[in-house]
This record gives structure tokens, C-alpha cells and sequence, in this order.
């Protein structure tokens, strides 16, 4: 009995265990290996294709753009949430009025799925529809803002929308970290004579380093596997001017009868969130040694 | 008749359930006809399959022009547990019996004489190595321009038989100050119009480009030729282009805000749930230089490889799919036509029965065609890379020689 005891937390964690096993590492295996095989239609393990699959994905035109895109929109848009999160932040953190209710209304987009981010904001920038016919309506007949119509500027779009929704959850992990400074460590700061920007620049924001691993990290994940938010916004276009890796993946595996190709782009994905993840748990692990 | 029905109980008797709560006598149908005009068609067969013991067990997977439905029917076959029956466009009918999956129907489809009435183009879908395998439902003709009978009327124009008439009239919408051509900004819209420029300038050209994916004829100057009455019609779509849903394309006509569209007979469903009537408030007509030859899509209905047991069912739900009443009904909801010869043709519309007509002719001829844009010209791997090329040309301004050459390889990249 005592000993049984002795097993429970391991009894207990064991469930888990075994469900993440299969279904987050074991599939991820699975499909390594679909990626090695000819599956078109359906999963099939007993033609084999090799590393063609992945000349293939990286040969293909619509996964150039998807990486032009994953470049463009992971960095304005992991650049983008944290300069405006930082900065409501440390707006939010001068004790005025009324913080906890601009608080909320900071971090609430964040409460909507990206679906309804993006069909909101098609409406808002689809030209015959949103912004621009407003300001004309208004009288500012040359107003023009139509970048979600032109291949070129899309992907922009999707950035002011990501940007939009997510800015108010880094604000509100730099709001917590703002709080959990030390006061002595401010304290000391303002005796040596800092103030004002200087005391952000050099003191403040150097604390914050913690939270801006953790921002970016959320928020790099977050631009690999994002979806819906294309899907809502442009469905892809123009064209596919607008394709990112995960769109890239769904539409092969599943519209095109591409499995085998589609299962290599999405190790390719994985590949592209280690290269974030991997540099990230060494530094945490190597702080924990310390 | 009797036989079956006897069939039908012996079998409910001997099996007890399938996998899924399935029982023997019941049919379960995957589909992803959802719209109100659509679900009321089905519920139709449903009615007749209850009349004759079986029951129905619906399966409906809205949402993606099927892709979502597609995408749950590959998750049960396999599991191992497929449905009875799935509605599928013609390519896909032939790669899952590729696959091995479907069953067969030669013993029903000889007893109610399917050969002697399916166009045989259709049959070629339908078929896989002479056994029928899938029940073809109706047939689409995706290559309709749709007018604006207010605007045609108030500008005395003519519906165009050429792209001369279509630039002209064109020309004449725009100056009154309405939007030309209407136009939706999807790469499957977009095939559609450039499809049918396609089959304009030359049925050979269709043939050998699209269906055969001949890279001379792929490159050629012909195709040039298209792209570059393609990008002409694009020149006439209004500001809100951009990845607008055809549906909503379609309206714009029906409002009287745009002068024509090109699309399926599907627009339709539409019009008519405008309360207007197709060939009076809105006019149609094929897309200029296509009249002789048809391009078809057709909805059909493949039947499983089940087991015995539930065979009998299946059976009694490809006659109740074929027979004259249902086509007929279906059909008139739809928007688009039979896919059987024989379906008295008094209760469509003027539309509809222009298109039997021109059926009956470009079958006589053999000038009927698969629509490439609508999976009946190649499979989805390569249907995608030519669409791929359409839709980057659409949304680019990118010369049409480049084009060409563009589809060349991508094409070719997809083999």
C-alpha cells in the first residue's frame, strides 16, 4: 500500500505522459515518415519517394512566397507586438487612472479568435467597403488605401491585423514584469542619478529580459503556425500572394492530394520552430544551472 | 423490384448494425450540399429511399466547395469504415477507384439501361475500366456569361456571340458607369473565365492544353492568345475584385450594379432566390466562341466497396439517384441540368433548356469537354499547378508570354 503511494505521483502523471507521447510526438514521427513515402490521396507506407518530397516543396514557387511571407510577417510582426507592447506597457505602468479598465481594453483583442480578427479587418481595409470608402464618404476624395487588392502589399495587411491582436498580450507580459521589478534596484538607479528615458533605457528595460524571451518565443511560434488568420483575412490572395507555410501545408496535403509533399513542408515548419524553441530552452536551461 | 426489397429485409435480418450504428437496410451519405435549395433537393432522395425501406443516414460536411467533406471522408475510409456513398466531382470519382475503394454497379446500371442514357463523357467519369462506379447526379455547364437584362435593355445591347462584341458591350457598360464585368478574385473563378477563353479560341486547344497537358500546346501561341483576352476581361472588374466569393459576384448583376459575369450555371440558384427569373430579369448566354462545345462538371454519387450486407441499400440508392423524377427535381433546384438524355425538359428554365439543347448537339458532335477548373480535366495535383499559373497572372501584371511559358513549367513540375 505504502508502496503504491510511493507510485502515485507517477501513476498519476502517467496518463499524460502517455497521451503526448502519441499524439504530439508520435504523430509528429508519423509524419516524418509520410514525408518520406508517395502518398498522394491517402497515407500509403509501402511506396517509398525518399527526400525528393522536400527538393520538391523547396523547388516550388507558392513555398517561395510562403517563405518571402513567413520572413516578412514573422518579423514585423514579432518586432511589431513588442515595441507596441513594450511601450503600452510602460505607458499603462506611470499609476494613472483608470488602469485597470485601459488595461482590459488593451488585452481584449487577444480574446477574440483570429478568425473574427480577420474577417473584421477584411471589411476594414477592403477598399469598396472599409477605411478608404469611409475617408472618401468623408470628403478626402484622394484617400486611398487598397493594399489587401495588391499581391504586393497583402502580406502587410496581415501584419496590421496580427500586430493588432496580439500587441495587448506582450503588453501585458511586460506590464507583470514592470511590476515584479525590484524597487531597491529602482531605488539605487534614481540615486545614481538616472531618470526618465535613461532609467528605461539603461535599467528597466534590461530587466525585462526574461519577458522579452518569453514574448518572442510565444510570438515566433504563434507566426510558424498561423493560419486562420490568412485563411479569414485574404484566403491566401491575391493569388497566393499572401501563402504561408502552414497554408502551404494544408492545401497540398489536403486539396491537392500532395500528402507526402504537404507532410514535408510541415516537418519543414517544425525544422523552423526549432531553430526558435531549441536556442531558447538552452538559454533557460543553462540559467537554471546556474 | 421485389427481388431487392426481399433482398433488402433478408439482409436487415442477418446483420445487425456496422460500425458506426449503421444498420444494413440504412444508406449513409456524405455530402456537402447544405444551402437551403441544395439540402431540399437531397431531402428528396431521402423521401424516395423511405419509400422504399432504406434509410437514410446523412452525413453532411459543409464549408470549402467540398474540400472539408473530402478531407473527413479520407479520415473514415481510413480508419477503415467508409461511408456507403459520397458526392464527388468527376476526378475524384477516378482517383479514389484508383485507390481501390469503390464498388461496383454494373449489375443495376444494365437492369435501368445507364448507357443508353448518360452522355458518354459523363460515363467516362462514372466509369473505372468498364464497371460503373459512381451515379452521376447532374451536369454543370461553368462556361455562361450572365447579363444584366436593365442595364443590356437601357443601353439597347445585344448579348455578345464574339470578344468583339463581348469588348464592345464591355466598353459601352463601363461608359454608363457601371462595373463591365463582375468578377471574383479566387483562383477557381478565375480558371473558370480563363478556361472558357480557353475553349473560345479553339476546342483543339482545350483538348490538347488542358485535358491531354501537352506542353507544345501548353506554350503555344494560341494560349498566349487566351491569356491575353484574359487579361483584357480583367481589365474590366471593379475594385472590389479581390478574393470576393462568387455568390457575391453574381449579386452585383442581379442588383443591376454590374453589366455581366462569367460563371456556372450554379449563378442560378441566385438569381432565382432573387425572385428573378433566369432568361428574363437576367439574360444568358455561352461565353463568346464557345457555342457548339459544352464543358461539364458533374456532381456524382461513388459508391463504397461495402460489405455485402449493405449492398442491397446501395443498390436501391443509385436507382433512386438515377431515376428520371429525382434528376428531374434535383436538377431544377440545382441550377443545372440531368445527367441522363431522357428527363422531360418542360419544367426548366430557358437557360437550362438551352443547355440540353446544346447537350444533345455537342454530344452529336463530340465537342463535350471536362472543365479543368472544376476537376474534370486533371487531377487535383495538376489542376492545382495550372491554377497556380492562372491565378499569378490574374493578380499580377505579368505579360501573357510570360504566362504561357510560366504554365509550361508548372505544369510539368506537377508531373
Amino acid at each position: 500500500m505504502r508502496k503504491l503511494r510511493g507510485l502515485a505521483p507517477q501513476l498519476t502523471l502517467l496518463p499524460s505522459l502517455i497521451l503526448v507521447a502519441v499524439t504530439v510526438y508520435g504523430f509528429i514521427a508519423v509524419t516524418m515518415v509520410l514525408s518520406l513515402t508517395k502518398s498522394r490521396m491517402l497515407p500509403r507506407f509501402d511506396r517509398w519517394e525518399g527526400f525528393d518530397n522536400y527538393a520538391r516543396v523547396w523547388n516550388h514557387p507558392r513555398w517561395e512566397v510562403a517563405m518571402e511571407n513567413f520572413a516578412i510577417f514573422g518579423v514585423l510582426y514579432i518586432g511589431g507586438t513588442l515595441i507596441i507592447g513594450l511601450l503600452l506597457a510602460i505607458f499603462l505602468d506611470q499609476k494613472i487612472r483608470a488602469e485597470g479598465a485601459l488595461r482590459t481594453i488593451y488585452l481584449y483583442p487577444m480574446a477574440l479568435s483570429f478568425i473574427v480578427t480577420g474577417v473584421a479587418w477584411q471589411w476594414i481595409m477592403t477598399p469598396d467597403l472599409g477605411l478608404e470608402r469611409a475617408f472618401q464618404i468623408w470628403g478626402w476624395d484622394s484617400f486611398e488605401f487598397d493594399w489587401i487588392t495588391q499581391s504586393e502589399m497583402a502580406i502587410y495587411c496581415v501584419v496590421i491585423a496580427g500586430v493588432w491582436q496580439a500587441s495587448g498580450f506582450v503588453m501585458a507580459l511586460f506590464l507583470a514584469a514592470l511590476r515584479g521589478i525590484n524597487p531597491e534596484i529602482l531605488a539605487a538607479a534614481k540615486m545614481d542619478g538616472a531618470s526618465g528615458p535613461s532609467m528605461y533605457w539603461h535599467v528597466i528595460v534590461p530587466a525585462l529580459r526574461p519577458a522579452f524571451l518569453t514574448a518572442i518565443v510565444v510570438q515566433g511560434h504563434l507566426a510558424i503556425k498561423s493560419y486562420d488568420l490568412v485563411v479569414a483575412l485574404t484566403g491566401g490572395g491575391p493569388g497566393f500572394s499572401t501563402e504561408l507555410p502552414s497554408t502551404f501545408m494544408y492545401e497540398f496535403t489536403f486539396s491537392r492530394n500532395e500528402m507526402a509533399v504537404g507532410a514535408s513542408s510541415a516537418v519543414m515548419m517544425l525544422v523552423l520552430v526549432m531553430i526558435l524553441i531549441v536556442p531558447y530552452l538552452y538559454s533557460e536551461l543553462r540559467d537554471g544551472d546556474r | 423490384m421485389t427481388v431487392r426489397s426481399t433482398c433488402a429485409v433478408a439482409a436487415l435480418s442477418v446483420a445487425l448494425g456496422g460500425a458506426t450504428g449503421v444498420s444494413a437496410e440504412d444508406v449513409e451519405v456524405l455530402h456537402w450540399w447544405t444551402s437551403g435549395g441544395e439540402a431540399a433537393a437531397v431531402s428528396v432522395l431521402k423521401e424516395d429511399l423511405e419509400g422504399k425501406g432504406t434509410g437514410w443516414v446523412d452525413m453532411a460536411v459543409a464549408g470549402g466547395g467540398g474540400d472539408a467533406a473530402m478531407t473527413t471522408l479520407r479520415a473514415r475510409v481510413t480508419a477503415g469504415d467508409p461511408p456507403t456513398a459520397a458526392q464527388m466531382l468527376g476526378m475524384n470519382v477516378r482517383e479514389w477507384a484508383d485507390e481501390g475503394y469503390l464498388g461496383n454497379l454494373n449489375e443495376i446500371a444494365a437492369a435501368e439501361g445507364w448507357d443508353e442514357v448518360v452522355p458518354p463523357a459523363v460515363q467516362a467519369f462514372g466509369k473505372y475500366e468498364g464497371n460503373w462506379v459512381a451515379a452521376p447526379v447532374n451536369m454543370h455547364r461553368p462556361h455562361w456569361v450572365w447579363g444584366s437584362a436593365k442595364i443590356f435593355d437601357e443601353l439597347g445591347l445585344e448579348m455578345p456571340t464574339n470578344w468583339d462584341e463581348f469588348f464592345a458591350a464591355a466598353d459601352a457598360i463601363e461608359a454608363a458607369g457601371y462595373t463591365a464585368v463582375a468578377q471574383g478574385g479566387q483562383a477557381w473563378q478565375e480558371a473558370t473565365i480563363w478556361e472558357a477563353i480557353v475553349l473560345s479560341i479553339d476546342p483543339d486547344l482545350y483538348q490538347s492544353a488542358l485535358i491531354e497537358a501537352d506542353p507544345e500546346a501548353l506554350g503555344s501561341d494560341q494560349m498566349v492568345e487566351a491569356f491575353e483576352i484574359y487579361r483584357k476581361v480583367l481589365g474590366y472588374a471593379d475594385d472590389g475584385y479581390a478574393g470576393r466569393d462568387w455568390n457575391l459576384t453574381t449579386a452585383l448583376v442581379i442588383n443591376g450594379e454590374a453589366g455581366m459575369q462569367i460563371m456556372g450555371d450554379w449563378a442560378k440558384g441566385e438569381v432565382v432566390a432573387a425572385g428573378l427569373t433566369p432568361g428574363e430579369e437576367i439574360l444568358c448566354s455561352v461565353v463568346p466562341g464557345t457555342q457548339g462545345s459544352f464543358l461539364f462538371n458533374t456532381d456524382f454519387f461513388a459508391m463504397f466497396d461495402v460489405g455485402e450486407d449493405k449492398q442491397a441499400a446501395q443498390q436501391n440508392m443509385a436507382q433512386s439517384v438515377m431515376s428520371v423524377s429525382f434528376q428531374e427535381t434535383f436538377n431544377l433546384t440545382k441550377g443545372s441540368i440531368p445527367a441522363r438524355t431522357d428527363v422531360p425538359q418542360g419544367n426548366f428554365d430557358a437557360c437550362a433548356q438551352k443547355s440540353m439543347a446544346d447537350l444533345a448537339e455537342a454530344t452529336a458532335a463530340d465537342q463535350l469537354y471536362g472543365s479543368l477548373a472544376h476537376g474534370h480535366g486533371q487531377p487535383a495535383s495538376i489542376q492545382g499547378a495550372y491554377l497556380d499559373v492562372v491565378t499569378a497572372f490574374a493578380n499580377s501584371d505579368q505579360s501573357a508570354a510570360d504566362a504561357a511559358a510560366a504554365l509550361v513549367a508548372s505544369v510539368a513540375a506537377a508531373q
